[in-house]
């Protein structure tokens, strides 16, 4: 490891973890460690303090609330999968369960990793899809701010240095939505994402029109962004092609890949145009067409 | 530097540490448990995997202040000898760089599913082994062992 950090704080409450940041910044938030560990060993990243939140209890609950649930930072991958309130939104189930492996589901967090803001992230997409809503806490008082809001680029987030990530609101869903979660990857376990994707999607069970859909995709430009192109689907009545021809456009117009390590910016494209189409396939049960 | 004081192997231990000192290096370096391998250092081959209050962890990437007060089981004291029986006995053992891991990985989801009444199944084993890398056996005396261990556990 490279230069230690002067200090590491390590709170056992809420309050003093903000006295922390209020009084110290600016310093680095420390959850889980699953990405600042790697980040510091490897010298990408070097820090004055830090603050190691994992002793805050406060920060880990999940809890109905206003017709949703709210779901506290420290939640780590495994609580998300087994909490068995969270049955209504089984697209966070569907992420949790191939998120890389036990070992990290154990120590992963729900605000570490909408903090550090990867623009990998599986669960990036799913808190899009699912109009999450970050709240923000700082001594001040709260800053609610819907996930378009709170992630601003590559690694960068609306978070101000004085405040915390604690924790995160999910509406109610609709009886007729379904949900779709897909990540591409070189296997199941442990791969970073070449391309992820999150989509629910619900139709009027009399008209067959489309009523809502909401998408978004990891790994296809330098944060998550969302498949805005769908919303063109809303009132009509897609057959197979007009969800091909959508998901070709969100695939040239709503991302911007890049080459890199894990993969190259045609195959993103190209992968995300299926995805898409297959999601929309599946969610809206579109019938496949002959030839 | 910080005292740390834990549960390692069910003996309370104090060491004198930096705050974000590796698990990993706490274990080996400061209290010789080297029976703990070091793999990737990056958190994907899980050969450093620990128990922390039950639960299976990569110890490259846990800092040594958040294991205060907390209960750390490592490949010296994981008993159970059925599982390691079991890897050896079903060729789950080849160069042993990953086995530490291994049996630490595969007591834990077997201690939860018997906890659960879940039934133990390949394709259960494979994911929660998932985190895991072997580059001897081809998984295949791993797995076998796994559920001869389970088999013989319950």
């Amino acid at each position: 490891m490279n230069a230690a950090p002067t200090a590491v704080y390590s709170p056992r409450s809420l309050a003093t973890a903000l006295a922390v940041l209020a009084d110290r910044a600016p310093v680095t938030v420390l959850a889980g460690g699953t990405d600042l560990m790697v980040e510091l060993r490897t010298g990408r990243t070097q820090v004055a303090s830090v603050l190691d939140l994992w002793g805050v209890e406060e920060l880990r609950f999940v809890r109905a609330e206003a017709g949703g649930v709210r779901i506290g930072a420290l939640t780590t991958i495994t609580e998300l999968r087994r909490q068995p309130s969270l049955g209504a939104w089984p697209l966070l189930a569907a992420c949790a369960a191939d998120f890389a492996a036990e070992q990290i589901r154990n120590r992963a967090t729900v605000g570490g990793s909408l903090g550090t803001a990867s623009p990998a992230a599986d669960l990036g997409p799913v808190l899009w899809a699912l109009d999450a809503v970050v709240r923000l806490r700082s001594r001040d008082g709260v800053r609610d701010l819907p996930i378009p809001a709170f992630l601003l680029g590559y690694r960068r987030t609306a978070r101000r240095a004085d405040e915390l990530i604690e924790s995160v609101w999910l509406p109610g869903r609709l009886p007729t939505e379904r949900g779709a979660f897909v990540k591409v990857g070189t296997r199941d376990a442990q791969s970073i994402a070449k391309v992820v994707v999150a989509l629910v999607a619900s139709r009027d069970a009399g008209s067959g029109q489309v009523t809502a859909v909401r998408a978004a995709a990891g790994s296809v430009a330098e944060r998550t962004v969302e498949l805005a192109s769908l919303q063109e689907l809303v009132g009509r009545r897609p057959d197979a092609a007009a969800l091909l021809a959508v998901s070709r456009v969100a695939a040239s117009r709503d991302c911007a890949p890049i080459d890199d390590v894990r993969s190259s910016a045609v195959y993103r494209r190209h992968a995300l145009q299926r995805v898409v189409c297959d999601m929309l396939t599946s969610t809206l049960e579109v019938p496949l067409e002959d030839g | 530097m910080i005292d740390l004081r834990f549960r390692v192997n069910g003996e309370w231990r104090s060491v004198r540490v930096p705050p974000l000192a590796r698990l990993l290096d706490v274990l080996r370096e400061h209290l010789a448990l080297t029976g703990t391998k070091e793999g990737c250092g990056e958190g994907e081959c899980g050969a450093c995997t620990v128990l922390v209050d039950g639960a299976p962890v990569n110890s490259c990437l846990v800092p040594a202040c958040q294991v205060a007060d907390r209960d750390v089981v490592t490949i010296e004291g994981a008993g159970h000898e059925s599982i390691q029986e079991a890897f050896a006995d079903c060729g789950g053992v080849q160069c042993g760089i990953c086995t530490p891991g291994m049996i630490l990985a595969t007591r834990a989801c077997l201690a939860e599913w018997t906890a659960r009444g879940e039934p133990c199944t390949e394709a259960g084993l494979r994911r929660a082994l998932a985190g895991n890398l072997c580059r001897c056996t081809g998984y295949g005396g791993i797995i076998a062992a796994a559920l001869r261990a389970h088999g013989g556990a319950t």
